[in-house]
């Protein structure tokens, strides 16, 4: 799937909290902890079901951090898999409703 | 008052965290048992939100290997373990408890009861001893082996017991504070039955030498997450857990506690 096709949104079946400017999110599935890095946290906050990943990548992660934009799309698309992986996010190919 | 069996029925109302629970039976052992059991906590005369009927039948009604369940169905919260069962509608105040006549299986429900309490208004149980010392409190959390009675232990005569196995932990206003509980672990004996503002935190760890370090935010939340006791197996309580755990840990001073098990350790408290 195109980068530029990827929506992000937060699972139902979480709860997080800003801690600074990281990010602890808990899967209250099985309520597991995840602690996000700087850059992650900015992916997490944006994932708003509306925003394409590519835009995401950069409008923020490129602007706030001083990544290349090919870099810091494969960085996004690993972190994105992950928490995919961990029920933590859903993706879809259009925007989502939340 | 009677019940229709005949016998006399008897409130025992046992307040925890100013928290008042009624527990209802016909047996005047049992009420002695009870009454034995958390001596300081017994509420005499008044009224409370919660009552339970306490029906106590033969020990092997139940299978001792079932491990302990918490779950809500239509809008009954139910729970289960190898010595007991109970059902508590949290609209009405009313519960059920079936057990044999002993005073763990109450004192588990006790626990599951006020856990279910406590987190709608972000307070927990926590696995932590805890004191009182000049006005304050201090918990000391971690799991078993590291030190939570041994800092009891080692207390100094200036130092009030509030547990040394569950600490509880009620949000009151901006402020958090720790109340004495009956629950006793190695320590063996009930906590005092007071209560003060939450001043700190330490996550315990034994080590040759004393050492206090602020704790990470993050890593204060997953420790106090691991020793969080929670037992309901339901997303909306878990989230809420969470959520109170974080408030706590923006609220309260968390330290990493590594400490050499003798006294000199007091002296970095309070």
């Amino acid at each position: 799937m195109p980068l530029n096709e990827i929506y992000l949104a937060k699972s139902s079946n979480i709860a997080s909290r800003m801690l600074g400017d990281e990010a602890i999110i808990m899967s209250t599935v099985d309520s597991t902890l995840f602690t996000l890095s700087p850059t992650g946290t900015v992916i997490w906050e944006a994932a708003d079901g509306q925003t394409p990943l590519s835009r995401i990548v950069e409008e923020r992660v490129c602007r706030q951090f001083n990544v290349t934009v090919e870099q810091a799309r494969v960085d996004a698309e690993e972190f994105v898999a992950k928490l995919v992986e961990h029920g933590l996010l859903i993706v879809s190919g259009e925007p989502i409703a939340q | 008052m009677h019940s229709p069996s005949g016998g006399q029925v008897q409130d025992v109302v046992i307040e925890i965290g100013g928290i008042p629970v009624a527990l209802r039976t016909t047996d005047p052992e049992f009420v002695g048992l009870l009454c034995a059991r958390y001596g300081d906590y017994l509420r005499v005369g008044g009224t409370s939100e919660f009552v339970f009927d306490v029906d106590l039948v033969a020990a092997d009604e139940f299978n001792p290997d079932d491990d302990a369940k918490v779950w809500l169905k239509d809008g009954e919260w139910r729970l289960e373990r190898g010595d007991f069962r109970a059902q508590w509608n949290p609209e009405k105040g009313l519960g059920e408890i079936r057990q044999s006549a002993n005073p763990y299986s109450i004192d588990s429900v006790l626990r599951i009861l006020h856990t279910l309490l406590l987190a709608p208004n972000g307070g927990f149980l926590l696995h932590a001893s805890s004191v009182v010392r000049n006005g304050k409190a201090f918990l000391f959390s971690g799991l078993s082996e590291a030190g939570k009675t041994t800092m009891v232990r080692l207390a100094p005569p200036d130092v009030a017991i509030l547990t040394d196995e569950a600490s509880y932990i009620r949000k009151v206003g901006d402020q958090y504070v720790a109340y004495g509980t009956p629950f006793a672990g190695e320590f063996g004996e009930p906590g005092k039955n007071i209560s003060a503002p939450v001043a700190a935190l330490y996550l315990l760890h034994k080590a040759p030498e004393n050492r206090i370090v602020r704790a990470e935010p993050a890593e204060a939340i997953r420790r106090l997450m691991r020793n969080i006791l929670f037992f309901a197996d339901d997303a909306e309580l878990v989230r809420q857990v969470f959520e109170s755990a974080c408030a706590f840990v923006t609220a309260v001073p968390v330290f990493q506690l590594s400490f050499f098990p003798d006294q000199r350790v007091w002296e970095l408290i309070g």
